[in-house]
């Protein structure tokens, strides 16, 4: 079939199944914004490229699908990789098409010419330039394979502006063919089968299930195993959702700001199953103390996270899904009806010593307070999305979620001004939940210009602005460890934040009293509009427990 | 565990960029590389690499696992250096003041197997191949005369087993 390089580009998409697109045109990327014009694509222009990454990131997240972006040459790319790398280091799906100078002007420090390929190789899991029309369905298709498959992760697609105007033949392939590259799905059954032995004589059995257990649609079988031997469940930030946080055996978070409770059993264990995380210091602490009595066995689809950051006794390179499916059924046929052992006993007396205290009447607000309201007034399948610093560690830390892909925060790069653009992409993969962003004034700054597109394109969230006028958690830092020097994190006087909505055209209200924040949610919610609420909290309040750093899980403290 | 020089080869694809992403991966991860030497292989559009990298055990494995992950990499083997041949190729420029000096440095390249390439009134070029400790060895030589320009491929590398 004879069509232009932009025409095959969007066909391709289309053929994909991609329903939404978030980005910006400019020069370099004119000829595919005219065929978009026609397609039935949706786009969303966001009012930075930056937000259209977070926005495809966290459309990903939530519908399951690859999110894409799109970005001019240039600055368009260049601001589209922060997106990218947040994608990268979290392991979600996402294609990014960047225009770029004709291929005669590469290399030529062309107008908005940027080496797209070379910036954004280590912030991909693959990258591509075309070199001709007749490769776009093939590059095309290849690039959702590698997003969507295995790890996921972001893949970029850098098209000249010439590729984009010139005319060839094009036949769209039904497979894609990598030659070096093959995910492992299926874990090893010897290795499936001495994990399940283990697990069925360790005394003190604990399950660590990071977001490997969402990606790969595992809640399930999670749950399965956990209630068919009793053995508890802690998660990492990014495995938040995947177990119920309301189950008896669940422990909530591990790691620096994680629950006590998880901290002590994850120390106390002699089996540790890990399932589809990648042991990042944040969850560890210090790695020589991490699990210091257990037999460690990592169940992980990428074979370079074994070994990498913790010595594994015994690695199971698969799906998570896949394997806890073969794990169960070897457990099936061996099982004795769990009872309550002694281990589960201790296990709840340690949730039930160090219960999270929420429930404060302070003014200024407590954030624990403001996040136990939020949390009493959501559905269970409402999203909570989580800006970064302080706001990420109150919501993680407190907030109790029960389904996956619920909760939905910057892990790995830790990336301030990723949740408001993410919530919009959300909000667009599952119009009929509410989502609210668990935000501090620091982080909604980043990207608030976005409040146009949300106004613009009637996508209704919310953001909880815990307003403290700080960059709260530099200023913990500072306070713990450097004599309380506040070095540049004072925010002095920061915008009217309900003027600053009112002004986009979105809803403000600001909320001082703790009897004010569950209307002020509800409120926004049955609004349908774009809502930031504006949560005037205690400036000095600090996020506790908390493992200092370079310290052992076992160390952790309270304020 | 013991930090070693190790030998590396990876069948990659022949893609423009395919260099930088290898080399990438090293500066992105701390890895040390020694060196690093690229042609075809006997496959069409397949290029061979051939990498020494030092570090431990865990290093070396973390090495292998994050070059598999690389799209455009095909397979990557650890070369067992009981069992290869490695052979690295060397010019040196060296410095010859005088007719004696010439005569000292042609017996020496002969006693290496090196060839003489390129003879100038006060300088000559030995072509000189072998594994790397020869060619240490030669280079150390050579210092005492004054190496004026030195260039050596690295590693290329190949198991003797018929596989």
């Amino acid at each position: 079939m004879k069509m232009k390089g932009a025409e095959a580009i969007v066909k391709a998409l289309e053929k994909e199944g991609v329903e939404v697109m978030f980005g910006i045109p400019g020069g370099a990327s004119i000829p595919i914004y005219d065929v978009l014009y026609d397609s039935s694509i949706r786009h969303i222009l966001t009012r930075h490229e930056q937000a259209a990454a977070h926005a495809a990131d966290g459309y990903a997240r939530v519908s399951g699908k690859v999110g894409v972006c799109s970005a001019t040459s240039g600055p368009g790319a260049t601001n589209l990789t922060t997106g990218l790398v947040n994608a990268y280091m979290d392991s979600y799906p996402v294609v990014a098409i960047t225009g770029q100078v004709a291929t005669i002007f590469i290399g030529k420090d062309a107008f908005q010419e940027a080496d797209t390929i070379g910036i954004t190789m280590s912030a991909t899991k693959h990258n591509f330039q075309l070199r001709s029309v007749e490769e776009i369905p093939t590059v095309v298709k290849n690039a959702f394979t590698i997003a969507s498959t295995g790890r996921p992760g972001p893949v970029l697609i850098d098209v000249p502006k010439d590729i984009q105007e010139k005319e060839g033949d094009i036949k769209f392939p039904k497979k894609a063919e990598i030659i070096g590259y093959k995910p492992t799905l299926k874990g090893h059954p010897r290795q499936i089968k001495k994990a399940a032995e283990l697990l069925l004589n360790a005394e003190r059995p604990i399950i660590l299930a990071g977001g490997g257990v969402i990606l790969s649609g595992a809640t399930d079988e999670l749950r399965r195993l956990s209630d068919l031997l009793g053995i508890p469940v802690a998660t990492t930030l990014m495995g938040k959702g995947s177990f119920p946080e309301d189950h008896p055996l669940a422990l909530g978070m591990v790691g620096m700001h994680g629950r006590k409770a998880a901290n002590y059993a994850i120390n106390d264990a002699d089996v540790l199953l890990a399932i589809g995380c990648r042991f990042s210091d944040r969850t560890t602490g210090l790695v020589s103390c991490f699990a210091p009595e257990a037999y460690i066995i990592h169940v992980d689809i990428d074979p370079a996270e074994i070994g990498k950051n913790v010595n594994v006794h015994l690695p199971i390179v698969g799906d998570a899904k896949q394997v806890l499916k073969d794990l169960l059924k070897f457990l099936r046929e061996k099982i004795r009806k769990g009872h309550e052992t002694e281990w589960m006993r201790k296990v709840m007396e340690y949730k039930k010593e160090f219960q999270p205290k929420m429930d404060y009447k302070d003014v200024p607000l407590k954030p624990q307070k403001v996040v136990k309201e939020i949390m009493d007034t959501i559905g269970e399948d409402d999203i909570v999305v989580t800006e970064v610093g302080q706001c990420q560690m109150w919501a993680a830390h407190y907030l109790a979620r029960t389904k996956p892909k619920t909760f939905i925060s910057s892990g790995g790069l830790g990336t301030m001004g990723f949740g408001f653009p993410a919530s919009m992409g959300a909000k667009i993969a599952k119009p009929d939940v509410n989502v609210i962003d668990i935000a501090g004034d620091g982080s909604f700054l980043m990207n608030c210009q976005e409040l146009a597109t949300v106004v613009e394109n009637d996508i209704p969230v919310v953001v909880a602005v815990l307003d403290n006028h700080y960059l709260g958690m530099v200023r913990q830092w500072q306070e713990l460890f450097y004599n309380r020097r506040y070095s540049a994190v004072d925010l002095g006087n920061t915008p009217d934040f309900v003027k600053l909505a009112e002004a986009f055209g979105a809803k403000g209200i600001r909320v001082e009293n703790p009897e004010e924040i569950g209307p002020a949610v509800k409120d926004a919610f049955e609004s349908g509009r774009p809502t930031v609420l504006d949560i005037i909290v205690n400036p000095e309040e600090n996020i506790f427990p908390m493992v200092p750093p370079g310290r052992c899980l076992k160390d952790i403290i309270e304020g | 565990m013991m930090e070693e020089s190790h030998i590396l080869t990876a069948l990659v694809e022949d893609r423009p960029g395919v260099m930088q992403r290898v080399s990438g991966l090293f500066r992105k991860r701390n890895f040390n590389i020694d060196s690093i030497s690229v042609g075809h292989s006997e496959k069409k559009g397949v290029s061979r690499m051939t990498l020494t990298v030092t570090g431990d055990d865990k290093v070396l494995e973390q090495v292998i696992k994050q070059l598999n992950k690389l799209v455009e990499v095909i397979k990557v083997s650890k070369i067992d250096k009981s069992d290869c041949v490695a052979r690295e190729l060397a010019l040196v420029k060296v410095v010859t003041k005088s007719e004696n000096i010439r005569a000292e440095i042609v017996q020496y390249a002969n006693i290496f197997r090196g060839r003489i390439v390129d003879v100038r009134k006060d300088s000559l070029i030995v072509e000189i191949t072998g594994d790397s400790a020869k060619i240490d060895a030669f280079e150390k030589l050579m210092e005492s005369y004054g190496i004026k320009e030195l260039a050596r491929t690295g590693i290329t590398a190949m198991t003797r087993s018929s596989k």
